[in-house]
């Protein structure tokens, strides 16, 4: 009798104990995003409270402005904003298409050998560190861009968006291949029964059928296509003003602007950066609530 | 009674297994075919041979012949689309697909080309009709054809596959995910469907094959054992095998 309480006891500890050690995990990465969310926020609305100390920045003007000159005192996010917009746009236009026949090649057309080939080649871009793209777009895409560009430099939103859409593609892929996979087999057969070809049942049923899947994609795709730095920090030209009126032009992106001035920047232009990241941030939660918005819609179909 | 299908010395294999052995059957129009016999016979890959289904799946070889209207080789002479417009499919699980029930009618006309929007409603209403199921949906041809109840989903996909107008529809234990009610309702259906079309049913039902088959063939491991009129079959059968398996002796 003693031993078996003795062992009850033992376990009801342990049992404590691991509960513990779950509740503290799961908390570290939640106090991890509340700290970061409050460091941005307090530091980057500074510039634009009454009374700061290196002088206040109207939030109009820097939302709106088109000129990042810090030695002049001009703090205009606007054209960084308008830049992101078009390139994450820009590379979604060129990488949802390609990934969705990529993903459609993969998951229905292609014999099982050759898929089974593609599929992990193309998530391996996915492990590529990003600098290298950077790299690539550096070595291989502005010189090709230099051939015909009206500008001086290859350096521009399309080398940008030709960078980004080679790195939206691995998600875009690997997520729309496990969603086609998923639609049931009976939907198939029934398309196919009824004299539909491959292809028709591809377009009017097996896409129709992984929509909420390839939504999903594409929305993971903006995120990485928005957030991405290092790579485009390479090809984008980064100028201190200029709202891009052509694909030549050269861009700069909220995320660059970051990267490029944080390592030196004080005062003034410090606390402007961080106004960046909350503009780039509110981006960012836009689109993880889009992505929260679908999942639960999928989930009730 | 004329032959629809004839099948000769027909062999499938799914890789080193062979499936079916040697099935020699004649299949006759305007008749109900039952396909009888214990789970793993061969019977649903019998009649999936017959609009050649089995070819989604890799690694399937077939030997022997099988032609439409005793002449025309299924599996040499005719494309596999030609095929499934004049051989017709309705499956175990109702399947009907996630858009409106006009929509999912219309899905085998529009595949063929046919936009013309007044024969389109034509062949809507009278493959509904066909189904029996013109009354409980004509005013809601826009709701999803998943909102139906299952014997309804069933019933759409009969009337999807009627839409296409086939001489022959197969239907691969149509009923089993059905409530009795359901079923009665898709027994009745194919009484009256048997007029126009030739009907050829996988069923693990005996009672369902004696209501309303005209034919039975029984399979046991891929091969046919016997076939013949129902009634015979039934009452009377040769073969030591097919009386075990109708008295319940084993299955």
């Amino acid at each position: 009798m003693d031993v078996e309480i003795k062992l009850t006891k033992k376990r009801a500890f342990s049992e404590k104990l691991f509960h513990a050690l779950f509740l503290s995990a799961g908390l570290f990465a939640v106090i991890c995003v509340t700290a970061i969310i409050i460091l941005i926020f307090t530091r980057g609305s500074r510039p634009f409270m009454p009374g700061n100390e290196y002088g206040t920045y109207h939030f109009f003007n820097f939302l709106t402005g088109t000129f990042w000159r810090p030695a002049f005192g001009e703090y205009g996010v606007g054209y960084m904003i308008i830049a992101s917009l078009f390139a994450t746009f820009g590379a979604m236009l060129l990488g949802v298409p390609i990934g969705i026949l990529t993903a459609v090649f993969i998951a229905e057309v292609a014999p099982s050998w050759l898929a089974k080939i593609m599929q992990p080649t193309v998530e391996l871009l996915a492990a590529i560190p990003s600098v290298l793209y950077g790299v690539f777009g550096f070595a291989v895409i502005v010189p090709m861009i230099n051939n015909f560009t009206p500008n001086p430099t290859g350096y521009s939103l399309m080398a940008v968006i030709l960078v980004l859409t080679i790195m939206v593609l691995p998600s875009i892929v690997a997520i729309s291949v496990t969603s086609l996979r998923a639609v049931p087999t009976h939907y198939k057969e029934g398309s196919l029964a009824l004299g539909a070809s491959h292809i028709q049942t591809i377009f009017k049923v097996l896409i129709p059928g992984a929509k909420s899947g390839i939504l999903t994609a594409v929305v993971l795709g903006v995120g990485r296509a928005i957030g991405e730095t290092m790579a485009v920090i390479l090809v984008a030209g980064n100028p201190e003003s200029g709202v891009p009126t052509s694909i030549f032009d050269p861009v700069r992106l909220l995320t660059t602007n970051i990267v490029l001035e944080q390592g030196y920047a004080t005062g003034l232009q410090a606390q402007m950066l961080f106004a960046t990241v909350i503009v780039l941030f509110t981006f960012i939660l836009a689109i993880n609530l889009t992505l929260s918005k679908i999942r639960k819609k999928a989930v009730r179909i | 009674m004329e032959t629809k299908f004839k099948i000769q010395d027909l062999n499938l294999f799914y890789g080193d297994f062979q499936a079916l052995h040697n099935i020699t059957l004649d299949l006759y129009e305007n008749k109900v075919t039952a396909l009888i016999g214990p789970s793993g016979c061969g019977k649903s890959t019998f009649l999936r041979t017959l609009n050649r289904m089995n070819d989604l799946i890799d690694n399937v070889k077939i030997t022997g012949k099988i032609l439409l209207d005793g002449r025309k080789d299924i599996y040499e002479k005719m494309d596999v689309i030609g095929l499934r417009t004049r051989v017709g499919m309705v499956f175990q699980k109702p399947n009907p697909f996630p858009m409106s029930i006009y929509d999912n009618v219309a899905y085998g006309p529009r595949c063929q080309g046919l936009k013309d929007k007044k024969k389109l409603d034509e062949i809507v209403e009278e493959a509904l009709r066909g189904a029996a199921l013109w009354d409980e949906v004509k005013d809601k041809l826009n709701k999803s054809g998943m909102s139906l109840s299952g014997g309804q989903q069933q019933r759409l996909c009969i009337a999807r596959a009627i839409a296409m107008a086939p001489e022959v529809i197969l239907m691969d234990e149509p009923t089993s995910a059905l409530d009795p009610i359901a079923t009665q309702k898709v027994e009745q259906l194919m009484g009256k469907l048997k007029e126009k079309y030739t009907i050829i049913i996988v069923t693990h039902s005996m009672q369902q094959a004696a209501r309303i088959s005209d034919k039975t063939a029984f399979f046991l491991m891929g091969e046919v054992i016997e076939f013949g009129d129902t009634d015979k079959i039934f009452t009377n059968p040769d073969k030591k095998e097919t009386e075990d398996y109708i008295t319940g002796r084993f299955g």
